[in-house]
Parts: structure tokens; sequence; C-alpha cells
């Protein structure tokens, strides 16, 4: 009796575990576009142009509101052109290597071509290298890699970006005096381009401001003690700017515990419903965001026209807005932010 | 035989308390040194800022202190402590739930992952670490699931009580006006006390040394070892609600992705703590004070603006002191 039970309950477990995934499959493709419905056949050989293309998409982890609306626009191209897509990421974007092992599986996968958002911009480079020997098109998005063998690149300028918080911070503070810096990490494209972005354009615009402090921490929890502990070593601080969600939301709750709010300038990058929050609050005031849903567009653009043997520009500018409590609430800016 | 004896006792006995004055004076030094280096670190708002940076990873801490005592290993607190906050976070902005009613569900989410390491543990003899292992993967990936892979945002009244109220208001500022030392704090340490009266005054305690200093002969005495692992897993599993609870109201959201790299700090405070991984030997006071150390020693070399990479580092060799001390304790005594 007791084993018949356990086969059982093992069967059941084992059959609504195959009617998940089966459920899951036919989801994706429910969402494909109604012209391609005829080519249900996942990509089973090498892509031909008229076959289904298959664009796997890899971003840098999707806990973060930032890649759901990348994953909407790569979505809405994707029906557009008539392409299947998969989007995955790692958990948190320190694990570089779950996301080396995500490429790998996708390379396995015979795709059409392949988005990537790197989080090491050299670690992934043997891997790219071996999508292009198998004449596999990689269209880099979000941050750039250091070779050329990327079609594209589908991103923010993140150094411009950057220079453009450094001057909305040093217009608010009035020319001069301290900041800080609370950067989501070292290793990435967007942590070094928008550390140096903002480093170089402070250093070399304001020679009146001067960065007290770097620290580096995407973690929202982490993020805001560190703020706090900034705050307290320098107590004549003026300025800070968190580089990410993760990073800007910890620099507005450091604030907000010091009960430094409105008297210190905190500038975030990115969005999502925290950071709106505290800009609506006063605790940060304003921060850039990028255009995700943009940079989730194009990548697939960008990839079905490399497929396509078409040409395509070494770089799409996807843009960024800087937003604050005044135009928060513009249609411009709600387009592009996210909750 | 019994001259030796009573011999080994009092010096098993001594080196014990001096381990703990050990981490206590080092603590007290930390603090000194950080002082004459720095004139912002010792100051009623750094300190308060230390001492609430302390709570989620000391409570956590807390509770990993009974499962390393027992010569056991909790891996899954940090992926545990974020699931517990998940489902309170469902289950008060998805369902609509009370705040107490998500708390509890918290609670009984933390006790439940507990109970079932326990049971991996005792019942099916899977070795602490792969069990806990399995469980810290299955927390995390239901974290994801159950949250859409997307935090979950409390709401915030505009009046009256607001969750972030748990970790962030200050009840002893009612009481004692201008003490405003915020609730987080004052739960860590209510948590610590509750631990060491469990650990030092209950029949659980008593067995969870016993079993951790010689299972074989704890059960040769009658003790039912199985069901006393269960109790002392599941209790770990409700101090990790508890620092679950802590961490979501402070950012006032559950991050589900959070928590990852928390059990290692947890495990780390443990042992700067002087509870041995050998099991059998081991304090929540130490607990308490080696959490402590953790937090003061990042918090002194942020505000002197040494360089993260460095900070890292330093943690790191104060890890490699502790376990050596316990080394050289455990060698003196035998």
């Amino acid at each position: 009796m007791k084993k018949s039970f356990r086969s059982w309950s093992m069967a059941t477990l084992l059959l609504a575990g195959i009617v998940t995934v089966t459920a899951c499959g036919k989801n994706a493709n429910e969402n494909s576009s109604p012209s391609q419905e005829a080519s249900k056949k996942p990509t089973a050989s090498q892509a031909a142009v008229s076959e289904k293309l298959y664009i796997p998409i890899i971003c840098k982890g999707f806990q973060h509101q930032f890649w759901q609306s990348v994953k909407i626009g790569a979505e809405k191209a994707a029906s557009e052109f008539g392409a299947e897509i998969s989007f995955e990421g790692p958990e948190t974007e320190e694990q570089v290597d779950k996301q080396l092992e995500m490429l790998q599986a996708a390379l396995g996968k015979k795709p059409s071509a392949i988005g990537f958002a790197a989080l090491d911009s050299k670690a992934s480079i043997p891997l790219l290298q071996q999508a292009k020997d198998k004449n596999i098109p990689i269209i880099a998005f979000d941050s750039g890699v250091d070779s050329d063998i990327p079609v594209t690149t589908a991103s923010t300028d993140n150094k411009k970006a950057a220079a453009l918080a450094a001057d909305k911070m040093a217009e608010l503070i009035g020319g001069k005096g301290e900041i800080a810096m609370v950067v989501h990490d070292q290793t990435s494209r967007t942590g070094v381009d928008r550390r140096d972005g903002f480093k170089e354009q402070i250093e070399s615009k304001y020679p009146e401001i001067k960065i007290v402090d770097l620290q580096y921490s995407g973690d929202p929890l982490k993020a805001t003690d560190l703020t706090k502990a900034i705050l307290q070593s320098h107590p004549n601080l003026k300025g800070i700017f968190g580089s990410n969600e993760g990073a800007a939301i910890g620099v507005a709750n450091g604030v907000k515990e010091s009960n430094k709010t409105g008297k210190i300038i905190a500038i975030g990058f990115d969005s999502g419903k925290a950071q709106l929050d505290a800009i609506r609050g006063g605790v940060l005031s304003g921060s850039i965001t990028q255009n995700p849903i943009g940079i989730g567009y194009e990548t697939v653009k960008a990839a079905v026209a490399a497929i396509k043997g078409e040409k395509v520009e070494k770089n799409v500018d996807t843009g960024f807005f800087w937003y604050d409590k005044n135009n928060i609430d513009s249609e411009e800016i709600k387009a592009v932010i996210y909750e | 035989m019994a001259t030796q004896k009573t011999k080994r006792y009092p010096v098993a006995l001594n080196s014990g308390i001096l381990q703990q004055l050990l981490a206590f004076g080092s603590l007290i030094i930390l603090v000194l040194v950080f002082s004459l280096a720095s004139d912002n670190f010792f100051q009623f708002s750094n300190i308060v800022g230390v001492l609430l940076s302390t709570a989620v990873v000391g409570v956590l801490a807390l509770g990993a202190t009974f499962v390393i005592i027992t010569g056991g290993i909790d891996l899954s607190v940090g992926t545990v402590m974020t699931l517990t906050a998940v489902m309170t976070g469902v289950s008060i902005t998805y369902w609509g739930w009370p705040v107490w009613a998500g708390l509890l569900v918290g609670l009984a989410t933390g006790a439940l992952c507990g109970f079932v390491s326990g049971v991996a543990v005792a019942k099916m003899k899977i070795p602490s670490f792969i069990a806990t292992l399995a469980v810290m993967m299955i927390a995390k990936g239901l974290a994801l699931v159950i949250s859409g892979t997307r935090p979950v945002y409390f709401p915030t009244p505009e009046k009256g009580f607001k969750y972030s109220d748990i970790s962030l208001d200050s009840i002893l500022d009612k009481i004692i006006p201008g003490f405003k030392i915020p609730n987080a704090v004052l739960i860590f340490f209510c948590v610590a006390v509750i631990g060491s009266i469990v650990l030092s005054r209950t029949i659980i305690g008593r067995y969870n040394f016993a079993i951790g200093s010689n299972e074989e002969a704890t059960r040769l005495s009658g003790v039912n070892v199985n069901f006393w692992k269960i109790v002392i897993y599941t209790i770990t599993g409700l101090f990790t609600a508890v620092a679950g609870i802590l961490i979501s109201s402070r950012l006032n959201s559950a991050q589900p992705a959070l928590g990852m790299g928390y059990e290692l700090e947890a495990i780390a405070a443990v042992v700067i703590g002087g509870t041995s991984l050998s099991g059998g030997k081991g304090s929540i006071l130490g607990t308490v004070i080696g959490a402590l150390i953790m937090s003061v020693l990042t918090n002194g070399l942020r505000i002197m603006s040494v360089p993260q990479e460095w900070q890292t580092v330093v943690v790191g060799f104060v890890i490699f002191l502790a376990v050596y001390a316990d080394i050289l304790r455990r060698k003196k005594a035998s």
C-alpha cells in the first residue's frame, strides 16, 4: 500500500512537471505572429532565412524591472519581424559564470542569431569566438564587449548618460563642494562607463567639485549601509550618485535613514517603483533613464537584419533621458520609465 | 583517572571563557582604534547605523548558531530569508492580508524550511551540508517563482502603520524620548535574549550541546536525537524568518534575488564568535559579538575610506584568526 502510494505520487509529480513544461512551450508559441504559424517547428536545422528565426536573448539578470522592459521591446520586435525569441539571464548581476553557461547552452541550440548583454566584457570572448566560427551573428545589447565580434551594439551611451548625471549634479549643488559615488560593480561595461563618464565630466568641467568617496554595491541593503557610512565620514557632502537601480535604491534609503532628505542632492540611474517613489517623495532629486524598450526592440531588429545579410551600423544608440519631479508624469518620460 | 577528569574540566571551561573574552576584547579594540582613527566613527548616529546593519545578518547568525552547535551547518539561511520575505510580501501586497497574518505566513515558511532540512538530516540521513544546499536551491527557485522574479513592494499608507516601521520606527524613542534606536536593533537583541534562554536554560539547549559533543552517546543515553535535531533545524528556520521580515521591512520590499551570500556572512559571524564548526561548543553571546565585529569592521574601514577590495581581504583574515583561535583552544583542552 505504502509503496504503491509512493510510486503513484512520483508519477503524478512527473506528470505535473510534463504538463507544466508543455504548457509553457505552447505559451511561447502562441506569442509568435500568426503569419508564421505554419512553420511551428522550432529551429531544428541550421536556420535558413525562410524558416522561423530563433534568437535567444541573454540579459544580465532578470530581477530588475529594467530587464522586463527590455523583454517587452524584444517581444514587440519579434512579433513584428516574425522571429522566435527566448529571454533569460542569471539571477543576479554578479553571476558572470552562470551567464556564460547560458550563452554556451544557447550556442548549442543552433540559433539564427544571439542577443547578448555581457556581465563581464572580456570573459565572454572565447564563447563569442565560437559563435563567429559557426557564423552565428552576435548582437551585443545594453553593454558592449571588448571585441569586434558583435555585428552591432544596441545600447545607451552610458558614458554620455553618466556625464549628463554629472552636469545635473553640478547644477543642483551650485557648482562646488564634495560629492560621492556608489557604483553597482567594477567589472561590467555599464559599471565602468557610468563611473568614468561621471568622474571624467566632473574632473574636466567642474574643478571646484571634489569626488571624495567611491564605493561599489548593487545590492540595495548593502548600498544603504554604504551610503550611511559615506554620509557619516563626510559631513560636508553635498551630493551622491547611485549608478543603477539597486545602487540608487540604496542611496535613497541611506539618505532617508540618515535624516538627510533634502539636505543631500541624490541622483540615481535607471528606474523602478522604489526610485520613482523616492523622486516623488523628494529623496532623490532625479535620475537618468535609458530606453529599455528601445534597447530590446533594436536588438531583435538588428539581429533580423544581420541574419538577412543586411548592413548594420556598428553602434545603435538607443538614447537616454533625465527625469525628475517636474517631468516624471510627462508622456515622453512615461514611455521609458518602468515600475 | 578521576583527578585527570577534574583537571581537564576547568581548563576547557577557562579557555572557553578566554575565547569569549578574546572576541569581546577584539571588539573593544576595534571600536577604540576606529574611534581614534576617525572622528566620525564614535558618534551616536553611526553606532546606531552599525547596530542596524548588524541586525539582519545578526539574526541569521543567531539561528545558524543552533544548527552549528549540533555539528551541522545550514547553507539555506540566506535564501530561506529571501523566501520568507517574498511570502510575507505576497500575502500582504497581492492577497491583501493584514500585516500580522503576513508575518505569520513568513514565520511559518521559515519554520517549514527548517523542518524540511531537519527531516532530511535526521530521518533521511543526508549530510547537513547537502540537505541544506538542496533546501537553499529550492528556496531560491521558489522565491523567484512566487514573486514572478520581480520585487514585491509593500503598501505605504499615508497615515498609520507602515510595514517599514517594523525595522525603522523606534518604540524606544516613544518610551524614552530622544533614545532613537530603530526597532530592528531592538528585535535583534530580543531575539538574542530568547535564543540565549533557549540554549542555556531549556532542554532543547541541553540536548543541542549533547548531540554536538557526542551524538552516539546522547542516543545511547535514551535521547530521541532525531526528534531534537528536527526541532533545532526548525528553530533555525524560525530565526531565519525573523531576518527575512527585518530585511524586507528595511527595504520596504521583498527582493527575490537577494540573499545569496548572506549565509556565509552569518556562518562567519558564528565562527568569529567562538562557536566551533565541529559542534558541541558555542554561545549566543559569542555570535552577537561575532556579528558586531563583522559590521564594526566593515563600517570602520569604510569610514576610513579604505578601498572596498581591501575591506573584503581584512574580513577574510579575521575569519582565519577566529578559526585558528578555536583550534588552539581545542588543542589546549585535549
